[in-house]
């Protein structure tokens, strides 16, 4: 089951390669998507997968008992997903601001620094 | 203390000249020479010690984990050069107060010619050689701004650069040459190299650590081949010449190499290679000078000529050539800095340079002629002067070495040139009939002080050479020998082949220089294509270098995104990969058991999404593999024991849909703007990059750590935060500053998009 979750990253990093490589500015925001859903899949995955056990003390008890999941990525995780949401959300309202002011959103044309008009 | 001090004091000065210029008018601007004055007064109050054999040391610990330190040592060699640096510099500065009175920027000169003054001055103090570089650097770096001192000019600025590049490169070849030595004797210590001298010179790398310190010392006291900076740093002003040129900074080549000897020294390989690169310098630099008409060039090219023979005396190895060495460093300061201050003075009241033009001056500046009389006698080695004992000293160790022919030969022919240069300068321009068409008139008081100062020492010393037998020679001798005895230094020496020999070449160079004219006719030509070729190739050298620039340059900041990602990511991929296959070892595949008929059609599921994702031509299916793929993430989450992540991601990826949702109208559909080849090359390096990252996380699941970190948070959890879900008092509690750190992203992000959409809809409104 761990190695196909690990497979499954790999697709999500491979996808979001992928498209960080196409010359469209959305291909671009869409890989940056992917690779962010990858990465914390990742890192949630990397230290080992418990099923059904959460990382929650129970009542009663004083300290987490094992088996239990690893809180520390998952902490590390939520953090993340908090932040791609930020980065996200800035990488579209950039997106839309460059295809306001340009007209086109293909990434060769981006070479130059200065909008011909 | 006090040799810090001596150090510090002229730093402290350049530093606050420019606040004090300010206050101090032109005229009296003299008063900078007391600065170099009080160092080299408290220099000479070891005198004593010196002139008994003592080394005085300083250390102050700088960055002792590298073996760094400020090793201050007074030794005979560093006291002969501490003196010339200091002496002349407070005379130099005097002379200066003249030459530049009418010069708008000359606070300027006077704060970085101070800053190379104490630069020259911790070059020759420091015992430990990575200090020693570091001031080697400094003075390279001061000189570049020195001979570029009228950089308004084009030709200064090129000139300045071609000094800087030759002599920087060289201390960059030189600080290898350190490094290496450092790592065989495991020390930056002279004094204590010397004791591991037999070591290095039997270690396998002896001939790499001469040849990249050589490079340094040969760039620096322009020796053949690469001489041709020092003629060109003749753009400097006159006063920086004279001292830079002269007496202090070429010196430092030569100084490196004597500093050096006792501990590469004495070998064949260090004999051949100093005395025949020395010895060719010597000569071709001595004859390249008698085709010049510039004062200057003259001047230039003689002293190439005199770094040529120290170099080659250096490099004999012999007692007598130490001597001989020793004589000569100390002579030839003495006379080029009076005769470049003199040829500065001479420009400076007539306005030319030019021999040719210059004739009869005597009358109009007796006092300058004086001055340069007594250099010109000096250099040309007429009894009983300074340059006269140094010339004695050569010609003996050259008649005592057993490469004597070669050695008598090469010596003859340049002291005879030397002679006829030391004249043209010295005498040239004073004597025959006056050039009605220049109004000349004798140079100020302060440009004549330091000419002749120096002048009448050069005579002084050789009259009454037994001060300089004992505070000089003997003791600088022992930083060659590494024992101390006293030696006696003599004008007189009775009738001996060497006084034959300086007789001969007097005469002959008295010959020569009634032909100075015709040589120089004849010769027209020579020098451009000689010097020319070199410039040339350097000029060659130096573009193509910046071709090369450019085309890596373009290479690696092609401007394209694409390849910014495919250089980035094959070095992580690459990397990774490395790791996991050379060193970590490849994972092996064995979890794939118990896997649920559903759980296998979920995941195949997300995969397919991912892939339409990626592919698609529609902005809305796009969208909404995403949103797939995002809540089958939190299923994932759910599955295995994270509701918080799962929580979280919920909220988020509905978010995320919603504002792609109201952008996505405003967005440009897609565009297949890559060809069918290159995208087929995109999806085959994407799946490698894949493939990597499933075989690290595979890995990272085998590994288990006996102690993870999180242990920690799972015992102290309730009992220290008083917290049962552990994953909530981590964010909040134990890394509760990461968290902060996180809202302030998020609201940065947030500040952006606002400040993004506002000002996109003001401009929708206009």
């Amino acid at each position: 089951m761990e190695t196909l979750i690990a497979i499954l990253i790999g697709i999500l990093f491979a996808g979001g390669v992928y498209c960080l490589l196409q010359r469209s500015l959305v291909r671009l925001v869409i890989g940056i998507m992917l690779i962010g859903q990858g990465a914390n899949l990742l890192t949630f995955a990397a230290s080992g997968l418990t099923r059904k056990h959460t990382a929650i003390i129970k009542s009663g008890e004083t300290i987490l008992q094992a088996p239990h999941a690893d809180p520390l990525p998952q902490a590390l995780v939520l953090t993340a997903i908090v932040i791609g949401f930020g980065f996200t959300a800035f990488c579209l309202a950039l997106l839309h601001r460059t295809y306001k002011t340009l007209g086109h959103d293909d990434l060769e044309k981006f070479n130059t620094t200065d909008t011909d008009k | 203390m006090f040799l810090l001090l001596s150090v510090a004091l002229i730093f402290m000065a350049a530093f606050a000249t420019p606040a004090i210029a300010r206050f101090i008018p032109h005229k009296q601007r003299f008063l900078f020479a007391l600065v170099p004055a009080t160092s080299f007064a408290l220099i000479c109050s070891k005198a004593s010690d010196i002139a008994q054999g003592l080394a005085i040391s300083e250390d102050y610990t700088w960055i002792p984990a590298f073996d760094i330190n400020l090793n201050f040592r007074l030794d005979g060699l560093s006291f002969l050069m501490a003196l010339l640096i200091t002496g002349i510099g407070a005379l130099i500065l005097t002379y200066a107060s003249g030459y530049l009175k009418g010069y708008e920027a000359n606070t300027r000169f006077y704060t970085i010619i101070q800053i190379f003054m104490a630069a020259m001055l911790g070059l020759v103090l420091s015992d430990n050689l990575i200090a020693m570089f570091i001031f080697w650097e400094l003075t390279t770096v001061s000189s570049f701004l020195l001979v570029g001192f009228n950089h308004e000019n084009p030709d200064a600025r090129k000139k300045a650069l071609q000094a800087l590049i030759v002599t920087a490169g060289g201390g960059l070849a030189m600080f290898a040459g350190i490094l290496l030595l450092g790592n065989v004797a495991g020390t930056y210590q002279v004094s204590e190299l010397i004791t591991h001298a037999e070591m290095i010179k039997n270690h396998k790398l002896y001939e790499a650590i001469v040849i990249l310190i050589c490079l340094g010392a040969f760039t620096k006291s322009a020796q053949f081949p690469f001489h041709f900076w020092l003629p060109n740093a003749m753009a400097a002003p006159t006063p920086v010449s004279a001292y830079l040129h002269s007496a202090t900074m070429v010196k430092a080549g030569v100084f490196l190499l004597a500093r050096l000897t006792p501990v590469l020294g004495g070998t064949s390989f260090w004999l051949h290679l100093l005395v025949y690169v020395g010895g060719f310098t010597m000569i071709l630099a001595a004859s390249l000078g008698l085709i010049y008409r510039d004062l200057k060039k003259i001047l230039a090219y003689s002293t190439l000529s005199v770094l040529g023979i120290i170099t080659l005396l250096i490099g004999m190895g012999t007692e007598f050539s130490f001597k001989a060495a020793i004589m000569m460093l100390f002579a030839h300061a003495l006379y080029k800095a009076t005769l470049f201050m003199v040829a500065g003075s001479i420009d400076h009241e007539t306005g030319t340079r030019d021999i040719t033009r210059l004739r009869g001056l005597r009358k109009v500046m007796p006092w300058t002629f004086a001055a340069a009389g007594l250099a010109a006698l000096s250099q040309a080695g007429f009894p009983p002067f300074t340059g006269f004992l140094a010339k004695e000293y050569f010609y003996g160790s050259a008649l005592d070495h057993n490469m004597k022919i070669l050695l008598i030969s090469s010596a003859f022919i340049s002291s005879m040139f030397l002679f006829v240069l030391a004249f043209k300068i010295g005498f040239h321009p004073f004597l025959g009939r006056e050039n009605k068409k220049i109004h000349a008139h004798e140079a100020p008081p302060t440009m004549l002080i330091g000419p002749v100062t120096l002048g009448l020492l050069s005579l002084l010393f050789g009259l009454f050479p037994g001060p300089i037998a004992k505070y000089i020679l003997s003791p600088a001798l022992a930083s060659f020998n590494t024992t101390f005895h006293p030696v006696k230094l003599k004008l007189w020496h009775g009738v001996n082949t060497a006084l034959i020999l300086s007789l001969i070449t007097l005469t002959c160079g008295f010959g020569l220089y009634k032909l100075r004219k015709k040589i120089r006719q004849n010769a027209t030509g020579v020098d451009d294509k000689l010097n020319i070729q070199f410039d040339q190739s350097f000029a060659n050298g130096l573009e193509s270098f910046i071709k090369f620039a450019k085309w890596s340059t373009k290479l690696i900041q092609s401007g394209s995104l694409r390849s910014y990602m495919i250089i980035t990511i094959s070095a992580f991929a690459g990397l990774l990969l490395y790791i996991l296959l050379y060193v970590g070892g490849m994972p092996e595949f064995y979890k794939f058991s118990h896997v649920k008929p559903i759980t296998l059609a979920f995941l195949v599921a997300l995969a397919i999404v991912t892939i339409v994702a990626c592919t698609t031509l529609s902005r809305m299916t796009a969208l909404l593999s995403l949103g797939v793929i995002g809540f089958g993430i939190t299923l994932i989450y759910m599955m295995y024991g994270a509701p918080d992540l799962a929580f979280t991601q919920i909220l988020v990826e509905t978010l995320t849909v919603v504002m792609f949702m109201v952008v996505i109208h405003k967005l440009p559909r897609f565009k297949d703007f890559s060809t069918r080849r290159k995208k087929a090359f995109d999806a085959i390096f994407a799946s490698i990059v894949g493939m990597t990252v499933t075989f690290l996380v595979i890995k990272a699941q085998n590994l288990s750590s006996k102690n993870p970190v999180s242990q920690i948070y799972a015992e102290t959890s309730y009992l220290e935060a008083h917290g049962r879900n552990v994953v909530n008092v981590i964010l909040v509690d134990f890394r509760a500053f990461d968290t902060f750190g996180e809202i302030v992203v998020l609201s940065i992000a947030g500040l952006g998009v606002s400040l993004l959409m506002r000002n996109n809809k003001k401009e929708d409104t206009e």
